[in-house]
């Protein structure tokens, strides 16, 4: 076995780091999905009766719907009747200082790398803990009110709010958009909700941790982020999940609203936890991630990291519908093991002069496969509409997959849409390069790779780089130093 | 639902004209196709591959059907003209999808072991040959038009190069479609070249009644180890027309082969095109460049498959769109678990000329192995205003100067085929078809509509 195949093995054999388990008493209902579960959900969560209804027309839209078939993975059957759909922390009193939050709560914040403690000395950022379904703590919203910026859970909203979320959500999203979200719909459990008037700076990263933790459950996430005219807000969401046998199943929409003039910036580093490296287990994870630039000179960024999760299905999209306005994508995925990926994106140019770019990044190693797919559709209206994208997979292993799919339909004759993509193994050269200047193999992969995956990693903010490296360490363990 | 009904019952009550002569084999072979075609249908549009071509109504016109050859009135000279007149070429001509032969036998042994003529006459006096390979290539079930062809097909050419021989003239095929009525047509072809042969084909399509005609023909071709085989494609019927394509190729260890199509006129047309390199070290490289205007829809779907190791691919198609045409490409480069040192390359880049021009592009790559290079890159863009803007600084009118950039940018195309004389007719047809000149005689008036 050469040195390259050993550091090979060590990559693929390497563990998932963040698989522990939070003992705190969750408050759960009965397993299965039907109308009196959807009913439940609302009542636990002291809904408003639109919001009942709506999530009824959701549910009902949702059992004419079938899971849909044409991407490129592998996924069992999921039952839906075996999963419960709400799971809440079940010391839901309302902190009034960080001593009176569960200590093991905060343990489990300190072993993720976000002491909740230090949040506040912490550079600007504040975090909104969803812990399974209902925030935990919300840090530095007396910061965010000053300015008239609303960041809260998506309940919180509801009940304080219920003018904006009644007007936006939905808006970019609809139940009926595709299966997943019809589900999310149904039976959300809790999210984020941000809200940036008009003309204001947000001074500070927005972030949310996700996180797993009752067994057998389900959780089902809505992100709503709403930028008037003016403004612009940098939303940061990371997710690692405790270790488990079962599959769970998450099922999130994330709905991103920009005005005129806005830029939202939206970065995601995705740790679920992958299954064994038998495949057991892992997060399935359907995302559906749709921003709209409604009104001109906008721009709505979306960078992702995705290391984790058996199967993730997710296309991060932007309709581009102000004229001038701007879409970007950058991606890294990394697959292991038996995980599979199947993400990309969709730009819509409607608007004129609308420019998008797309740069992705795969890489594969174990059994996996991991796909890119993506759409740049260019309508009539879309006067110079300008497109460019770039995927590149790098295949570590000999039984891993790197796919590329993608979707460009034009439309509009001054329209110049591009699009390269590339498929290669680590050059042996390029080892021996770095060898023969006395780096040694192991720490030449974690050069190449790093410098592979660089590109979208720089345009991740300050504070989340460091996890995503770390992320991106432990996935690639023995080759990234 | 429909139009599949109506084929099952055309199949069924004409079963015995259908297969009046056929061998046992040839008989299952027609029933398993039926069988197959029955099961998929005609392919909606939700079905992938299918998702800019929807078919089905095309063929559910009132459209005859030939059991036999018809005995036509034609204008001889009209008959034997076409689009490639210098080329010193071995000439056969396809008439409404049977071999036509006034003067010759229906088909032609050579002294040193070539055939070539009718695909049928083939099956009779050469049945051991033809069975090892006819629908062994194409199969009924990955396609459901290689299926319908091969529930229907009467006639086609066969092409059969024995070991080490080098055809010395190109082959070339001319499909004449001809009629009084609506057509539909539906040919196969078989082309055979074993170890180290080499042979050139090019196959021209014509359309000289203005009726409707439905082509869905299937070739079949198979290149044994180090063969080489150059394959051309010229299609240019009228705007009235329909052609489904299915070309599907299997390449043994070193073989070399060269596919193009190039279309120029044709009002739907679908190519299907799949090149299996299941021998190491193949090599193919397909070239691909229509040109539409009016309501032409022109779609491209292809796959390479790297079924062994080392083997290379390169594919490069282009497309120039004016009007209300559409054109779309598919392409799939699928290289497989084991086939290491695999390179594969495709290209797409469109332009379009027209506001109601659309263009889809789809190139994929599903890749199983680790140590490969493979790429692909598509674009779709419209003439560079530098480059218009430079040529005209230069005392260059601005249409003759949009000429000289569609020109160098189907060039890219035209400069790799391989062989000199066909490379500059191509390039003719090709400048002339730019400047919406005919590319036929004057007194044709088939593509002046």
């Amino acid at each position: 076995m050469t040195d390259q195949e050993k550091i090979l093995n060590e990559v693929t054999d390497s563990d998932y780091k963040f698989g522990f388990q939070t003992n705190i008493d969750t408050e759960t209902i009965p397993k299965g999905l039907n109308e009196e579960v959807v009913r439940i959900i609302s009542a636990k969560k002291e809904e408003p009766k639109w919001l009942t209804e709506s999530r009824l027309k959701a549910f009902r839209h949702w059992q004419t719907m079938k899971m849909p078939q044409w991407a490129h993975l592998r996924i069992p059957e999921i039952n839906y009747q075996d999963i419960i759909f709400y799971a809440a922390p079940k010391q839901e009193a309302k902190y009034e200082n960080m001593d009176e939050v569960d200590p093991e709560l905060i343990d489990t914040f300190n072993r993720l790398g976000i002491p909740l403690e230090e949040q506040k000395q912490l550079a600007g950022v504040a975090v909104d803990a969803v812990m399974d379904s209902v925030s935990v703590k919300t840090t530095f919203q007396d910061t965010l009110a000053d300015k008239g910026i609303i960041f809260c859970s998506f309940s919180d909203a509801v009940k304080n709010h219920p003018d904006l979320i009644k007007k936006y959500m939905g808006s970019v999203v609809p139940y009926t958009d595709n299966y997943f979200a019809a589900l999310n719909s149904a039976v959300f459990s809790d999210g984020s909700f941000c809200y940036i008037p008009k003309g204001v700076h947000c001074p500070m990263e927005l972030s949310t941790y996700f996180r797993i933790n009752a067994a057998n459950t389900g959780q089902f996430e809505r992100t709503l982020i709403v930028a008037e005219d003016d403004s612009f807000v940098s939303y940061l969401e990371g997710c690692t999940a405790p270790m488990r046998d079962e599959n769970q199943l998450h099922a999130a929409i994330v709905e991103i609203v920009a005005g005129e003039n806005t830029e939202v910036k939206y970065s995601t580093v995705q740790n679920w936890y992958p299954g064994n490296k038998e495949g057991k287990g892992g997060i399935y994870n359907f995302v559906t991630k749709r921003g709209i630039c409604r009104g001109d000179n906008s721009k709505i960024s979306w960078t992702q990291v995705e290391t984790g999760s058996a199967v993730t299905w997710k296309y991060p999209s932007c309709i581009l519908k102000g004229n001038n306005s701007v879409g970007e994508f950058y991606s890294v995925a990394v697959t292991n093991n038996y995980q599979q990926a199947d993400t990309g994106t969709k730009m819509i140019h409607i608007g004129k002069n609308t420019r998008s770019t797309i740069i992705s990044k795969g890489i594969s190693a174990g059994k996996s496969e991991n796909s890119y797919r993506g759409l740049v559709k260019v309508l009539k209206s879309a006067e110079n509409a300008r497109n460019y994208s770039q995927c590149d997979s790098l295949l570590l292993g000999d039984k891993c997959g790197a796919h590329t799919f993608p979707y460009l339909e034009v439309d509009n004759r001054s329209a110049v849409v591009e699009h390269e993509a590339t498929t290669s193994k680590i050059g042996e050269d390029q080892i021996f390069y770095c060898n023969q200047r006395g780096i040694d193999t192991e720490n030449a992969i974690s050069l190449i790779v790093n410098g592979y995956a660089k590109e979208v990693l720089n345009k991740l903010p300050m504070e989340f780089a460091v996890e995503a490296q770390k992320l991106l360490a432990i996935t690639l363990e023995g080759s990234v130093g | 639902m429909q139009t599949l009904d109506k084929y099952l019952e055309l199949f069924h009550k004409y079963r015995k004209q259908i297969g009046r002569d056929d061998l046992p084999y040839v008989k299952e072979m027609r029933d398993a196709a039926i069988l197959s075609f029955q099961q998929s249908g005609f392919p909606g549009r939700k079905e992938e591959r299918y998702k800019y071509t929807h078919l089905e109504p095309v063929f559910d016109g009132e459209l005859s059907f030939d059991f036999q050859p018809r005995k036509i009135d034609y204008d001889e000279a009209e008959i034997f003209s076409c689009d490639v007149p210098m080329l010193d070429s071995n000439v056969l001509t396809v008439l409404n999808g049977f071999f036509h032969h006034p003067e010759t036998e229906a088909l032609i042994s050579l002294n040193n072991g070539i055939i070539y003529g009718s695909l049928k006459e083939a099956s009779t006096q050469y049945p051991d040959l033809v069975k090892k390979y006819l629908g062994k290539i194409a199969s009924s079930n990955d396609e459901p038009f290689v299926a319908l062809n091969t529930a229907f097909s009467q006639d086609g050419i066969f092409l059969y190069i024995p070991e080490g021989v080098r055809m010395e003239r190109p082959i070339q095929i001319i499909n004449l479609l001809l009629s009084d009525k609506n057509q539909i047509v539906q040919h196969r072809n078989l082309f055979v070249l074993e170890k180290n042969a080499e042979a050139q084909v090019i196959v021209c399509d014509h359309t000289l009644s203005p009726q409707m005609f439905l082509t869905n023909s299937v070739s079949e071709v198979y290149t044994g180890e180090n063969a080489n085989l150059d394959l051309l494609r010229l299609q240019n019927e009228h705007n009235n027309s329909c052609q489904v394509t299915n070309t599907w190729i299997n390449q043994d260890r070193n073989s070399n082969c060269q596919h193009g199509t190039i279309t120029l006129h044709g009002g739907i047309v679908r190519n299907n095109l799949r090149i299996n390199m299941e021998g190491e070290g193949a090599e193919t490289s397909t070239l691909g460049l229509f040109l539409t205007d009016k309501m032409q829809h022109v779609d491209s779907y292809t796959v390479i498959e790297h079924s062994k190791p080392h083997c290379t691919s390169n594919q490069y198609y282009k497309g120039v769109l004016d009007d209300a045409s559409t054109g779309a490409f598919n392409g799939k480069i699928h290289v497989h678990p084991d086939a290491q040192m695999t390179k594969a390359f495709q290209s797409n880049n469109n332009i379009l000329l027209s506001d109601a021009a659309r263009m889809y592009t789809k190139p994929r790559l599903e890749i199983y192995a680790d140590d490969v290079k493979c790429s692909h890159g598509a674009t779709v863009g419209q003439l560079d205003e530098e480059g218009l803007f430079y040529l005209q600084s230069r005392g260059i009118a601005k249409d003759e100067s949009r000429l000289m950039l569609m020109d160098a940018f189907t060039w890219d195309v035209i400069s790799k085929i391989k062989q000199p004389s066909l490379r500059g007719r191509i390039t003719e047809l090709v400048g002339k078809r730019l400047r919406g000149e005919l590319s036929r005689c004057n007194n044709c008036a088939m593509h002046c509509d």
